[in-house]
């Protein structure tokens, strides 16, 4: 059964659409990342799914209750670390999480121990006396996750999760987000690419309020590489090696690597998507007598799908209806 | 309305861990006792003077020369500290973006402003209990009208709940606390002094001002009587502004 169903969801700011017919499923036990440029939708579409905001049209179900009719059993159901982590640092750590679970109506006899159990399970427990605003931002994000996690929820939300954090914190977060997501399912958004791919078994790239793709990290990088990409080197002129490439069938654009250093010519190729040109090419060098010294994919990250989707998008947008929406829209 | 003992209790710890709780009641005592031990001079002072002329001695009482202006007192001072109390309820969250937290836990909007409210409330009474001092002082030392403590104290409360339910709605429009409590005080001074105008505004208007200033209904209390339309004015001034919180939370909502 899927847990989150979405359905056309489309919202608007004023005459300003920040998404636009969202449609995608995250089924039980799935880490779905959500990525996207800044103002793509992410937030937008997250502030929906946590019955915080209410969708302009089309809808979303989440463990098969609607978010517009059953916002309060969803909210029981859902934890969610929004942007920012907007906690109250005024709190001590333990009194926060306290007001967290009368909040979420955690049963009066269960709440201390649930409270325990979270923050050992996210590394509150040498700190839970303390004032909340001068907790280090490491600090402050495990208590914004241990305040998601009281009640056990099964689904949960997170807002950038790793935002502002040092390198070692984000590794930090990044395994305690691994390590609760067994049996539940996380939707996370980030525009820290490898992040995803670390950590998500799905992704869903949201660019200008609208899905562009949805896969597998391993999937994206597959598929949606504009074309593959191999370096060949051999020692040969450069000039003739353009000529030879450039008129070479499946061959999109050929550019030098680097300046040509003791007769060796490195050129990075670019050609057709699903058809591998290594052989052939091996075989045209080896007849033109050329010695070939190396000849490598270049594997496609999910960086270059996720800028190649992005800037389509810019672009077509930009050559079809003018600047200015762009400037709107960003 | 579920839910709203935890926003209750959170409301309230804040109030009384930071200064805010204590530095508005100890203004409002301060002030309150100040009053009331110039009123109670005043009374000593013409009691003296009338002692020998009956005929004076006979109009002179604690409710005319004590009781009754300090209970007017206390409410201008409660018009001036109770934007204090309301401006940072939905603003700060706002500004902290906390509410968006606070708005997706399983608790109704109504909730989330009951609770708010009720702590405002509860600080409200703790200030108006903390007075409690000057009647029984009285009561001591005199026979003071009984019936006029109570109706005071009761206009006291009401009227402290209305200006809660103005200034959260207005706090509940931006994320500035300054802007909220002066706004707060702003509205709260033109409902006070509205009927001024209604001896030059025409018959009609002049009619609907007086029914809508607080000086108005809260001169009954300040007699001695509890009459049931203005007790309906404080109630339904208090829902209305709540009522316009809850929309305005929906609208924040909205545009969230």
């Amino acid at each position: 059964m899927a847990m989150i169903e979405v359905d056309g969801l489309t919202k608007y700011y004023g005459r300003l659409a920040a998404i636009r017919d969202v449609n995608f499923r995250v089924g039980s036990g799935e880490i779905v990342g959500f990525l996207g440029p800044n103002g793509a939708g992410k937030t937008t579409t997250m502030r929906i799914l946590t019955c915080f905001s209410p969708a302009s049209s089309g809808g979303a179900k989440i463990l098969g209750l609607d978010v517009n009719t059953d916002s309060l059993s969803i909210r029981k159901k859902m934890g969610y670390l929004p942007e920012n982590i907007p906690l109250y640092g005024w709190m001590r750590v333990r009194a926060y999480l306290d007001f967290v679970a009368r909040a979420k109506k955690i049963p009066a006899g269960q709440r201390a121990q649930e409270i325990d159990r979270v923050a050992a399970s996210v590394g509150l427990d040498q700190v839970m006396g303390k004032i909340i605003r001068w907790l280090s931002k490491g600090y402050r994000q495990r208590v914004g996750l241990a305040q998601a996690l009281l009640g056990d929820p099964p689904i949960l939300i997170l807002d950038e999760p790793t935002i502002g954090l040092d390198p070692i914190q984000i590794r930090e977060i990044r395994n305690l987000i691994k390590s609760f997501s067994r049996n539940r399912t996380v939707i996370l958004s980030t525009h820290i690419l490898p992040e995803v791919s670390e950590i998500c078994d799905r992704v869903i790239i949201i660019n200008k309020g609208t899905i562009v793709a949805e896969d597998t990290p391993a999937n994206l990088t597959k598929s949606f590489g504009k074309s593959t990409r191999c370096q060949l080197v051999v020692r040969a002129p450069a000039a003739e090696v353009t000529t030879l490439l450039t008129s070479f069938p499946g061959v999109l654009t050929a550019r030098p690597a680097t300046d040509s250093v003791n007769g060796e010519t490195a050129v990075i190729i670019e050609a057709s998507p699903g058809k591998d040109i290594r052989p052939a090419l091996a075989r045209a060098v080896h007849e033109k007598g050329w010695d070939l010294l190396e000849l490598r994919p270049i594997h496609v990250s999910l960086e270059d799908v996720f800028i190649d989707l992005v800037t389509e998008e810019i672009e077509e947008s930009s050559a079809s209806e003018g600047l200015e929406k762009m400037e709107v829209a960003s | 309305m579920s839910g709203w003992y935890a926003v209750f209790r959170k409301e309230t710890a804040n109030f009384f861990v930071s200064p805010i709780a204590y530095a508005v009641i100890a203004s409002f005592l301060l002030i309150s006792g100040f009053f009331f031990w110039a009123n109670v001079s005043l009374m000593s002072l013409i009691s003296l003077q009338a002692a020998n002329n009956p005929m004076i001695s006979q109009r002179i009482n604690l409710t005319d020369v004590v009781i009754r202006p300090l209970i007017q007192n206390m409410s201008i001072i409660l018009l001036f500290l109770m934007p204090l109390l309301t401006m940072r309820l939905f603003s700060e969250e706002k500004k902290s973006g906390s509410i968006e937290l606070l708005l997706t836990y399983p608790i109704t909007d109504l909730g989330v402003l009951m609770g708010k409210f009720l702590s405002a409330g509860l600080v409200l009474v703790v200030m108006l209990a903390g007075t409690f001092s000057f009647p029984l002082l009285l009561l001591m030392l005199g026979e003071p009208d009984m019936g006029t403590l109570i109706s005071g104290y009761l206009g006291l409360l009401l009227m402290g709940g209305a200006f809660m339910a103005l200034g959260i709605f207005l706090s509940s429009l931006t994320e500035n606390q300054i802007v909220a409590a002066a706004i707060s005080f702003g509205a709260a001074l033109l409902f006070w002094v509205m009927s001024w105008t209604s001896s030059f505004s025409g018959e009609k208007l002049g009619a609907i001002l007086r029914q809508l200033s607080i000086l108005e209904h809260l001169d009954t209390f300040h007699k001695g009587v509890l009459s049931l339309v203005d007790i309906s004015f404080f109630v339904l001034f208090t829902a209305f502004f709540l009522f316009l919180t809850l929309r305005s939370l929906e609208a924040y909502r909205w545009r969230g």
